[in-house]
């Protein structure tokens, strides 16, 4: 079988001198069973791959269990590299090259629409020969599958050639797979030999070297068997800025320390916890300390304690610690604690989809405490804006006396890809506590009639003892149930946003600023896939802009001004929505999108929405379809 | 605090703290509720203590005993119900400078707030935790909380307490690196002082469970004890809390119990046939959180800037 695939038409002239074909960019999967390190692999590649200046994304295909059963379809687990000769900001569609590790894993890609006519499959080939006969079966009922599915397979002997360096092939292939695919895309091995001995340089020489083996051998093997050879030209805008490569969770931690916060108060949780295991690797260099609390309640107590004691600390949870801390973030509102906290959202509701992106907890953030409990709730396009978000919001905190929710999501947390490097500024570090004598004539709750915000005395500075309380208070925090008392409190707590949201900037219109046909209204991790497939529809002469928002409390002005000069406006967004055309859904009952239905009721506008809950990142080819539908019907 | 000394001269401090300084809001018990007792005790430690009211904490949950912070001077944290303390070790983490106190009672502690308090035996951050358990929940109006007597009639449990009552030193004896459990009644005031003293001295967590009085919705919860002093065992050691002459005297029942022998200690919070009176256990070589969280707090800004960049190093291309 080996052989017939390698004598078939589209295989291999061995040795040839192959020259590379140009492409503007390509899009490679690496799937295997839980635990084969194809993630690894994937990631290392990109690395590479940013290193030679190309635009680079990548997605984790992540299965919610830890040891799924091997060869199963459900077990799919690996990852998703985009790269490209430009600026990369999204998954993108179909992949047109897997390498697979068992045929099964590749049959719920298949499903999720991950592949097309003509996708290369490289595929390990020793299942055909192995002593379970239903495996043998199995894998050539695959194999004539994929090839009815228009898929291009090659069967290879992978975990042969692996058992020539390595006795036990699982722990290794990876990296001869890396070795491959660098080969493919015409990488530059030293760069891969580099990134192989950082990556285990704490387990030394004797892991280092049979990794590089490997890795010299796959790329050796692709150049013998394969006659696929690619080169994918720098993303040239300006590489003279240094630049750094890493995932938002990464960007979020590093975000942590740059913003000067000592403290991370965190309960695991998937996919926040990755951005917490990053910053504890080398918190201790900067003076900070990760408390990895008994729940997630407790989390938010003692960053919210740090915050009252002076030190503006920051938990990082995702949506079932953000339901948990809902009592805590209305103590922080009430009581006007700054703090800032992190959602990494995923699939809800309840345990929902645990490692999969959903952007549905933008209602519940804002709105999710019993009372008014008015909050600042910003969001990350990029992951770029992960790192600096997180600055901006323990300003914001501070500035504001009050909690603010980051929000970022399961797509942000572990796409990687390539961006400036930050200039770090001392003024982004917190400033010392003061520890000065108080004013006692200045209350605790100092309220600006005007504005709503006050200075805060902290534990330490002589006659500014106050008592902090969830109870309703006067000006110096007494307890106090009257009404005046509490009707002024709660104005001047909802004064500041309305302050902060005269300091904002209308949003800027990606398209055409006098207006046209059809807007499209995002937030959050969805504004490379918006953008791209728009840009390709205003390239064909439509009339389609976008705009992409980052503050969501409060919602960033001028809205109703830009979005009045458009036939349409409809949000993209990954969350549910009611399909207008449901069985009994009319205008009455529909519920909308979550950005749709805040929007609608800020503006009066009749804003339309197109949500999906898939689990997965938006593709811009999806996007585009619906998109051109829309188009359509609003010019027939 | 001003005297004389062996060179006749005079130590004037530059500051000097009355009960005043230590003064909050006016107190609103209930008339005769134990809470006073400790308040007045509170008072009384921090001024022998001398420490200057901003530097003190008060931080509780919910519920009457919670109030404790609006009726003291310091800076207070009066939280939500359960969480009093993981706030108040967040406020310790980083800020070990600070003397952080934390009143809560039995339903705030032993319910609701029970996980954190497992865990923050476990943290063993310097701080009190006064426990007002007077087995009822009052502000509420009387429903059964977990140190209820069996068959105790509440809102609750109209019939009477179901389950036995939940004995808080066990539970607290038994969690790893717990380093000093005591056990005091609200209505002995020199030895309640003796206690929080005590407690307030030690570094680390310090458990003083108080049995406190409620008039209004558990007055058996007490009484046996108050009307019965042998009822109650008196636990003295030169290491233990210190009683005078008279105090012992109200004690028929007394033991010799070295704080440091966790067994035995074990061994007489169990034995619920007499209420143990005085320190039951103490290591002062537990290990204290705030040394790892609070590490780094000298690091300057050009320190701290260099060490981001060298993280950043990590991710250039």
């Amino acid at each position: 079988m080996t052989q017939q695939a390698d004598n078939g038409d589209s295989a291999v002239q061995i040795g040839g001198n192959k020259t590379a074909a140009k492409v503007d960019e390509y899009i490679v999967e690496i799937v295997s069973d839980s635990g084969e390190g194809a993630q690894k692999c994937g990631q290392t590649f990109g690395n590479i791959s940013g290193k030679m200046g190309n635009g680079v994304w990548t997605v984790e295909i992540i299965p919610a269990e830890i040891q799924p059963p091997a060869r199963s379809p459900a077990g799919a687990s690996g990852i998703r590299i985009r790269i490209g000769s430009k600026y990369i900001t999204n998954m993108g569609n179909e992949a047109e090259l897997v390498v697979a590790f068992n045929e099964q894993v590749l049959f719920s890609r298949i499903a999720n629409g991950a592949y097309k006519e003509g996708t290369i499959v490289l595929l390990e080939n020793k299942w055909e020969t192995d002593p379970d006969e239903k495996i043998r079966n199995q894998y050539t009922a695959a194999v004539k599958e994929f090839a009815e599915h228009g898929l291009i397979v090659h069967e290879l002997p992978i975990e042969e050639a692996c058992l020539k360096i390595v006795s036990n092939a699982r722990k290794g292939k990876n990296m001869f797979v890396l070795g491959m695919i660098s080969y493919i895309f015409s990488r530059e091995p030293d760069l891969g030999r580099k990134e192989i001995a950082n990556t285990f340089a704490h387990k030394g020489d004797k892991v280092i070297q049979p990794n590089i083996d490997l890795f010299d051998s796959g790329y050796a093997f692709a150049a013998e068997r394969l006659d696929y050879l690619w080169e994918i030209p720098p993303y040239t805008t300006d590489t003279t800025k240094p630049t750094i490569i890493t995932n938002g969770n990464q960007a979020v931690g590093l975000g942590v320390m740059a913003a000067g916060m000592e403290l991370i108060s965190m309960y695991p949780i998937t996919p926040a916890t990755s951005a917490t295991h990053y910053v504890a690797d080398v918190f201790d260099n900067v003076g900070g300390f990760v408390h990895q609390a008994e729940d997630e309640i407790a989390a938010m107590g003692f960053a919210l304690g740090a915050s009252f004691a002076g030190k503006t600390a920051c938990t990082i949870t995702s949506g079932p610690g953000m339901a948990l801390k809902t009592e805590l973030i209305g103590l922080a509102v009430m009581a006007e604690v700054p703090q800032v906290i992190v959602d990494v959202q995923r699939g809800g509701p309840s345990t929902g989809l645990p490692t999969k992106v959903e952007q549905a907890d933008l209602l519940s953030s804002i709105y999710g405490e019993p009372g008014d409990a008015p909050k600042v709730v910003i969001a990350a396009a990029t992951i770029e804006e992960c790192f600096h978000f997180v600055i901006l919001a323990r300003k914001l905190a501070e500035a504001f006396r009050i909690p603010v929710i980051l929000l970022t999501d399961a797509n942000l947390a572990t796409g990687v890809q390539p961006y400036t490097r930050p200039e770090l500024q001392e003024e982004w570090l917190s400033a010392p506590i003061d520890q000065s004598p108080w004013d006692d004539s200045v209350p605790a709750f100092d309220w600006d009639e005007g504005t709503g915000l006050s200075q805060r005395p902290i534990p330490g500075q002589r006659n500014g003892e106050y008592v902090l309380t969830g109870l309703s208070h006067t000006d110096r925090s007494k307890v106090a149930y009257d009404s005046d008392t509490n009707q002024t409190s709660m104005a001047h707590r909802s004064r500041k946003l309305a302050a902060l949201q005269k300091t904002l900037k209308p949003p800027k219109v990606h398209g055409d600023e006098a207006g046209g046909d059809l807007l499209i209204v995002g937030w959050g991790s969805t504004m490379g896939a918006i953008e791209e497939s728009v840009d390709i529809l205003r390239g064909q002469g439509k009339s389609i802009s976008t705009l992409h928002l980052r503050f969501l409390s409060p919602l960033e002005p001028g809205l109703k001004e830009i979005f009045s000069k458009f036939k349409k406006v409809m949000t993209v967004e990954i969350n549910y929505s009611d399909d207008p055309n449901g069985p009994l859904i009319t205008e009455e009952n529909r519920r909308y999108a979550q950005l749709a239905m805040m929007l609608r009721a800020q503006t009066l506008i009749d804003i339309d929405c197109w949500s999906v809950v898939y689990g997965h990142p938006l593709q811009p080819g999806m996007l585009q379809a619906e998109f051109n539908q829309r188009l359509d019907a609003l010019n027939n | 605090m001003f005297g004389l000394k062996a060179d006749w001269s005079v130590d004037v401090f530059e500051r000097y703290f009355t009960l005043g300084n230590y003064a909050g809001g006016e107190a609103r018990w209930c008339p005769g509720c134990g809470d006073f007792a400790v308040l007045n005790t509170v008072h009384r430690v921090l001024r022998d203590a001398q420490m200057p009211p901003e530097k003190s904490v008060v931080v509780s949950g919910i519920g009457c005993s919670s109030r404790l912070p609006h009726y003291v001077g310091t800076y207070g944290l009066h939280g939500l119900h359960g969480r009093a303390l993981p706030l108040a070790n967040g406020v310790k983490a980083r800020r070990p400078d600070l003397d952080v106190w934390v009143g809560t009672g039995d339903g705030d502690c032993f319910s609701i707030g029970g996980g954190h308090w497992l865990h923050a035996m476990r943290y063993n951050m310097d701080m009190v935790i006064l426990i007002f358990d007077n087995g009822i929940y009052g502000l509420t109006k009387k429903q059964t909380s977990p140190t209820t007597p069996t068959g105790e009639r509440t809102n609750t449990h109209p019939e009477g307490s179901l389950l036995p009552a939940m004995n808080p030193l066990t539970v607290t004896l038994g969690i790893t690196n717990v380093s000093f459990v005591a056990q005091v009644p609200d209505w002995n005031p020199p030895l309640l002082y003796e206690t929080i003293k005590a407690a307030h001295k030690h570094r680390g967590t310090s458990f003083v469970r108080i049995m406190q009085r409620c008039p209004v919705f558990s007055d058996d919860f007490c009484k046996p004890y108050q009307d019965h002093p042998e009822n109650m065992l008196l636990l003295s050691h030169e290491n233990g809390i210190p009683a005078a002459d008279n105090v012992k005297k109200l004690f028929k029942e007394q033991i010799e119990h070295d704080p440091s022998d966790w067994v035995e200690a074990m061994k007489i919070a169990r034995d619920e046939s007499k209420l143990p009176v005085g320190l039951l256990y103490r290591d002062p070589g537990a290990v204290v959180y705030e040394d790892f969280s609070a590490k780094g707090l000298n690091k300057t800004n050009e320190e701290k800037l260099a060490a981001i960049n060298t993280a950043l190093d990590a991710f250039a291309i």
